[in-house]
């Protein structure tokens, strides 16, 4: 309906043998919004991973709570990372958009390095609490617990995997159409992430250590 | 190609208008500029700072106003980054971005809203069994 309108005016203001070129855009236009309907789709399973965590995330079982287990000053590291990597990544996005490949790969780098800080803070946490003897099998908490975080911390994994690949192939074949389009592509899961881990840091950490 | 022409027409583009030629563009075409982002960094730290300086300095003493106040700081920093980092404004990709997020937002908010409403009822219905009653004291119950 709309796409309509869109194509009609695109025409347009372009000479008449643009009407083909209108035409291959069609795929490209595809593509963001196909992205976009699988991060809706990935937002579903971190609801339904929210609505667990919201009706477990008081059932102790006689083990450790919230309020003795989670460390904010660690959290509020861990959120100033990837805020960081946020806002680098844009920086990233700007410099592509200048055609800048050499800043492009450097805010790119500088973000995957945040990425990784993250992870590794992450690690550890886990890692500490499962020595701790809080691991998923102590209680329907801690199960919530690490089915939520851990998947976007999974999630997160994987994006900095596909940043490190995108940058191999930023650095051999240049910005080049499909190239941005991927770097668009990632720029909505990073920042999808992040959006994600407002709702894990508040929902589960801030409020989790309230009494 | 006409990607490239249209990158270099308007790639050194910094002001707003860039949102008005990002509906008929390709997956190339960048959205937002420089001062979006620092404006929406600089908004996003101060919608964290602030719930976890009000968590570590037990600033409110009743936890269910903290827990109002948190979600509150939680949802306006969510729409912050929905903005000034994703870009989401009702004309992309002809609004169709926007439909699948409000019926993504009424779905998950029919997931939480559900889930913690009937899963209070039935912790609320079916404590007796757990503090020890027989079946056919729960049967006894009004």
């Amino acid at each position: 309906m709309s796409d309509i309108h869109v194509t009609s005016a695109g025409a347009m203001s372009a000479d008449p043998s643009s009407r083909y070129l209108v035409r291959e855009h069609h795929p490209e236009h595809g593509t963001m919004l196909g992205f976009w309907i699988y991060l809706m789709s990935d937002c579903l399973i971190f609801a339904c991973l929210f609505a667990t965590y919201a009706v477990l995330g008081r059932n102790y079982a006689g083990g450790p709570t919230g309020a003795e287990l989670f460390d904010l000053k660690l959290i509020a590291l861990n959120t100033a990372f990837l805020l960081f990597s946020s806002i680098t990544y844009g920086f990233a996005m700007l410099s592509a958009k200048v055609k800048n490949k050499g800043g492009t790969l450097l805010w790119l780098g500088i973000t995957g390095l945040f990425g990784l800080a993250f992870l590794g803070v992450e690690i550890y946490e886990f890692q500490h609490l499962i020595h701790e003897g809080a691991g998923p099998q102590r209680s329907g908490f801690l199960t919530a617990f690490f089915a939520l975080v851990g998947t976007h911390g999974l999630h997160v994994t994987f994006g900095a995997i596909w940043l490190v690949t995108l940058m191999v192939q930023i650095s051999k074949h240049g910005l080049h159409a499909a190239n941005m389009r991927r770097l668009n592509c990632l720029s909505l899961f990073w920042h999808f992430l992040d959006v994600v881990w407002i709702g894990v840091f508040t929902f589960v950490y801030l409020m989790g250590v309230l009494p | 190609m006409s990607d490239h022409n249209h990158n270099h027409a308007h790639g050194h583009d910094h002001g707003h208008d860039d949102h008005g030629h990002g509906d008929h563009s390709d997956g190339s075409h960048v959205h937002g500029s420089m001062k979006d982002y620092v404006i929406g960094f600089v908004l996003a730290v101060i919608l964290t700072a602030i719930p976890f300086w009000l968590v570590m300095n037990h600033v409110i003493e009743d936890p269910a106003t903290t827990g109002f106040v948190l979600l509150g700081f939680a949802a306006v920093q969510m729409v912050v980054h929905m903005v000034y980092f994703l870009h989401m404004n009702s004309k992309s990709e002809g609004g169709w971005n926007m439909l699948a997020l409000i019926f993504t937002v009424i779905i998950v908010v029919i997931t939480l809203a559900g889930s913690l409403w009937v899963m209070y009822h039935m912790n609320h219905n079916m404590m007796p069994t757990m503090e020890g009653h027989t079946p056919q004291q729960m049967h006894d119950m009004p």
